[in-house]
C-alpha cells in the first residue's frame, strides 16, 4: 500500500500556508482516496502552531519548527524536508513546485534514495500514479510513471483547488520532528523587486498583458514612441491590475543597448527562455513570433491579440480573437474607457 | 588571488527553439522525430550560465572554467563550432544520448562522475554552474542532483546575479514568486548556481577565442567517454503534441474605439 506525504510550507508572513501548499494538500487527499493510501501532511515553518487550523483535522501531520526555517535556504530546508520524510516514511511525496521546494526537493529525494519528477500538471491512474508533465518548454506533453520508491512529485500551480479547512473542526494534531541542522553558510538578506516601486508581475492577476517588440519600433510617422508606449502599458496595468509579460526580443533590446521600456526585465519574459504564466485571460500586443503565442501562452485561458499583421501565422489557431489594428491607438482608447468606468 | 575560482558549467544541447518538434516512440521510449538531424544549440539558460561564468572568471585572476556537456559527439561538435567562439573554456564532452526524456538522476550521476574526475579541480573552490532548467526536460533537477552527489551544501536556483566580494563570499539573487529576487550572502565556494537569464548579452563571436578553444575541443571530443543512461524505473505511457487548436476570429473592420469597447467588455466578463 502506498503512503503519501504532502509537504507544505508557510508563506513569507509565517502565519499561513501558501496557496500552492494547500493545492498540494487537496491533490494528496484525492490521490490517497484513489489509491486507498495513507496521507500525512508535513509542514516546514518557523512556528507551525497556528498553521494546523488550515489543514485536514483527520490524519497525521508532522512539522519542523525553529527560526532557521523562517527563510528559504537550501541547507536548512533540505535538512528539514529530509527529517520530515524520514519521520513519515512515505512511498510518494507530493509538494508544491514553489521556488522554496524546487530548490531542494531533488536533493532530498537523492538523500532518501528516491527519485523525483517535477512540473507535474495532472495526476491520473486508477490504482497507480500516472503523472503528466510537459517537455521541451510546453511543446510536448507526456504521461509517465515510476515503480521506484520513494517517488517525489513537485506539482505545478493549479493542479487542484486549494484545500479549505472546516473552521468548526478541531485543528490537526502536529507531531514535532527534530532536525539536525548542518553548518549554515548562507544568510538570506531579503527580497528585491527589480522595478523601482513598480511591480508589473502579478501571478494572481486575472489578465496577462503581453508586450512585443513592436512597441519600440518606428511608428507610421517614422519615429519611435517608447515613452508613450511605456505610459500606455503602465496605464493599462494600473487600470486593470493585469500582470505584464514580454517577448524575448523586447527584453533583449535593453541588454543590447537599445531604447527599451524602462520597467521591463527578464523576469517579465515569457516563452522558451521565460515563464509560462497561468492567467484566465491574456491580451498580446505588438507580438509576432512563436514564443509568446505558443510557448508562453500554453496555460492562458481566453486569448486575444492586437496585431498590425493580418497574416501573422502565429496567432492563427492560438488566439481566440485577433484585432488587426494599431496597439497604440487601441490601448489609448482602452485606457480612457477603463478610467471612465472607474470614475 | 583570494577569489581565484574553479568554475564548472554543466550545459546540454537542445533543438533550436525555432524547429518544429514531433515526438515519436522508439524501443527505448519517447524521442523526437529526426532528432539527430535537427539543428542544435547550447541550452539557453545553461548558455547564460556559461557567459556569466566567463565574466566571473575574467574578473577573478587565476580562475579556470570547464564546460561539461552530455550529448552525441557529432552534435556536440556541431554546437561547439559556434559556442567555442564566445568565451574561453575547457570542454569536457560526454558522449551520450540527447533529449529531454532520459532520466535526470542518471544524467546527474554521469555529470557528477565526470566532474569528480576532472584533473586539477579544487572542489573546495568550486562554483558549479548550469541552467536552472533545461529547454528539453525542463525539470530543474539534474544540476541540483550533481551538487548533492558532489556534497555541495549551498545551492541557489533561478539565479540572475552573483557579486563576488573581497573575502571570497558572494551575494546571489535568485528568482522567487511574484517577479522578485531573494538576496542571499554565501560565505564562499563551493556552491551550486542554477542560472536563469542573468544580466549579460550573448558575447559576440571572437575568432581568436574560437581558435584557442578548438585546439582543445577537438581532441577532447575524440576522447569523449561514451555513456548510457539507466531509466531508473521511469517509463512513459505517452508523449504527444498538444492537440488544442483554437478557432481564431480575425477582426479587420473595427475602429480602435470599437475594439476598445469590445475589450473592456471581455476584460470585465468572468
Amino acid at each position: 500500500m502506498e503512503s503519501i506525504l504532502v509537504l507544505t510550507h508557510a508563506d513569507e508572513t509565517g502565519a499561513a500556508l501558501t496557496k500552492a501548499s494547500l493545492e498540494a494538500v487537496t491533490a494528496g487527499q484525492e490521490l490517497a482516496a484513489r489509491l486507498s493510501a495513507t496521507l500525512t501532511i508535513g509542514i516546514l515553518a518557523a512556528d507551525p502552531t497556528n498553521l494546523s487550523k488550515s489543514l485536514p483535522s483527520a490524519g497525521p501531520a508532522v512539522a519542523v519548527s525553529g527560526e532557521a526555517f523562517a527563510q528559504p535556504r537550501f541547507a536548512t530546508d533540505a535538512a528539514a524536508l529530509e527529517a520530515l520524510c524520514r519521520a513519515a516514511k512515505p512511498t510518494i511525496v507530493l509538494a508544491p513546485g514553489s521556488s522554496r521546494f524546487a530548490r531542494v526537493a531533488a536533493s532530498v529525494a537523492h538523500r532518501l534514495g528516491g527519485f523525483i519528477d517535477t512540473h507535474i500538471t495532472a495526476l491520473g491512474g486508477a490504482d497507480h500514479v500516472e503523472a503528466t508533465r510537459w517537455f521541451y518548454r510546453q511543446r510536448v506533453e507526456a504521461v509517465l510513471s515510476r515503480d521506484a520508491r520513494p517517488w517525489f512529485l513537485l506539482l505545478d500551480a493549479g493542479v487542484a483547488k486549494p484545500f479549505t479547512a472546516d473552521p468548526s473542526a478541531a485543528p490537526a494534531r502536529i507531531e514535532q520532528v527534530p532536525v539536525q541542522l548542518p553548518p549554515i553558510r548562507t544568510t538570506v538578506t531579503g527580497f528585491r523587486s527589480p522595478q523601482q516601486g513598480q511591480q508589473t508581475i502579478r501571478p494572481d492577476a486575472k489578465l496577462l498583458l503581453v508586450a512585443g517588440a513592436g512597441w519600440t519600433k518606428k511608428q507610421p510617422d517614422g519615429q519611435t514612441h517608447v515613452p508613450e508606449a511605456a505610459d500606455l502599458i503602465l496605464g493599462f496595468l494600473a487600470a486593470t491590475g493585469a500582470s505584464l509579460g514580454s517577448s524575448k526580443s523586447l527584453v533583449d533590446q535593453g541588454s543590447e543597448g537599445n531604447s527599451v521600456l524602462p520597467f521591463l526585465t527578464h523576469l517579465n519574459q515569457i516563452g522558451q527562455t521565460g515563464a509560462t504564466p497561468r492567467h484566465p485571460k491574456g491580451l498580446s500586443t505588438c507580438c509576432h513570433g512563436e514564443e509568446p503565442h505558443v510557448v508562453g501562452w500554453r496555460f492562458i485561458g481566453s486569448r486575444r491579440a492586437i496585431s498590425l499583421d493580418p497574416n501573422c501565422g502565429w496567432t492563427r489557431g492560438k488566439a481566440d480573437v485577433v484585432y488587426i489594428a494599431d496597439a497604440f491607438q487601441v490601448l489609448a482608447k482602452l485606457n480612457a474607457l477603463l478610467e471612465a468606468a472607474k470614475a | 588571488m583570494a577569489n581565484a575560482l574553479h568554475i564548472v558549467v554543466c550545459a546540454g544541447i537542445v533543438p533550436d527553439p525555432l524547429q518544429t518538434l514531433e515526438p515519436i516512440t522508439g524501443p527505448t521510449g519517447p524521442g523526437l522525430k529526426n532528432e539527430m538531424l535537427l539543428p542544435a544549440v547550447l541550452d539557453p539558460w545553461a548558455a547564460s550560465a556559461l557567459y556569466e561564468a566567463a565574466a566571473l572568471a575574467a574578473k577573478s585572476p587565476g580562475s579556470k572554467l570547464w564546460l561539461v556537456s552530455l550529448g552525441p559527439k557529432a552534435k556536440l561538435q556541431q554546437v561547439m563550432m559556434t559556442v567555442a567562439q564566445k568565451v574561453p573554456f575547457e570542454l569536457v564532452p560526454i558522449d551520450g544520448p540527447i533529449g529531454g526524456f532520459p532520466d535526470a538522476h542518471s544524467t546527474a550521476q554521469v555529470l557528477a562522475e565526470a566532474i569528480a574526475d576532472l584533473p586539477g579541480l579544487d572542489r573546495s573552490n568550486l562554483l558549479l554552474f548550469g541552467g536552472w532548467e533545461s529547454a528539453s526536460r525542463g525539470a530543474g533537477v539534474a544540476l541540483q542532483l550533481v551538487g548533492e552527489i558532489l556534497g555541495i551544501a549551498d545551492q541557489f536556483q533561478g539565479v540572475d546575479a552573483i557579486e563576488l566580494r573581497e573575502d571570497g563570499s558572494f551575494e546571489v539573487l535568485e528568482r522567487v514568486e511574484g517577479g522578485r529576487h531573494q538576496a542571499s550572502v554565501c560565505k564562499g565556494a563551493p556552491a551550486v548556481l542554477g542560472w536563469a537569464t542573468g544580466n549579460l548579452a550573448e558575447p559576440r563571436n571572437n575568432p581568436q577565442v574560437g581558435m584557442a578553444n578548438m585546439r582543445t575541443v577537438m581532441p577532447a571530443l575524440q576522447k569523449a567517454k561514451a555513456v548510457t543512461l539507466a531509466p531508473n524505473s521511469l517509463h512513459y505511457l505517452s508523449a504527444s503534441l498538444p492537440k488544442q487548436q483554437r478557432e481564431t476570429r480575425v477582426v479587420k473592420d473595427l475602429t480602435p474605439d470599437q475594439i476598445a469597447a469590445e475589450l473592456v467588455e471581455w476584460i470585465g466578463a468572468e
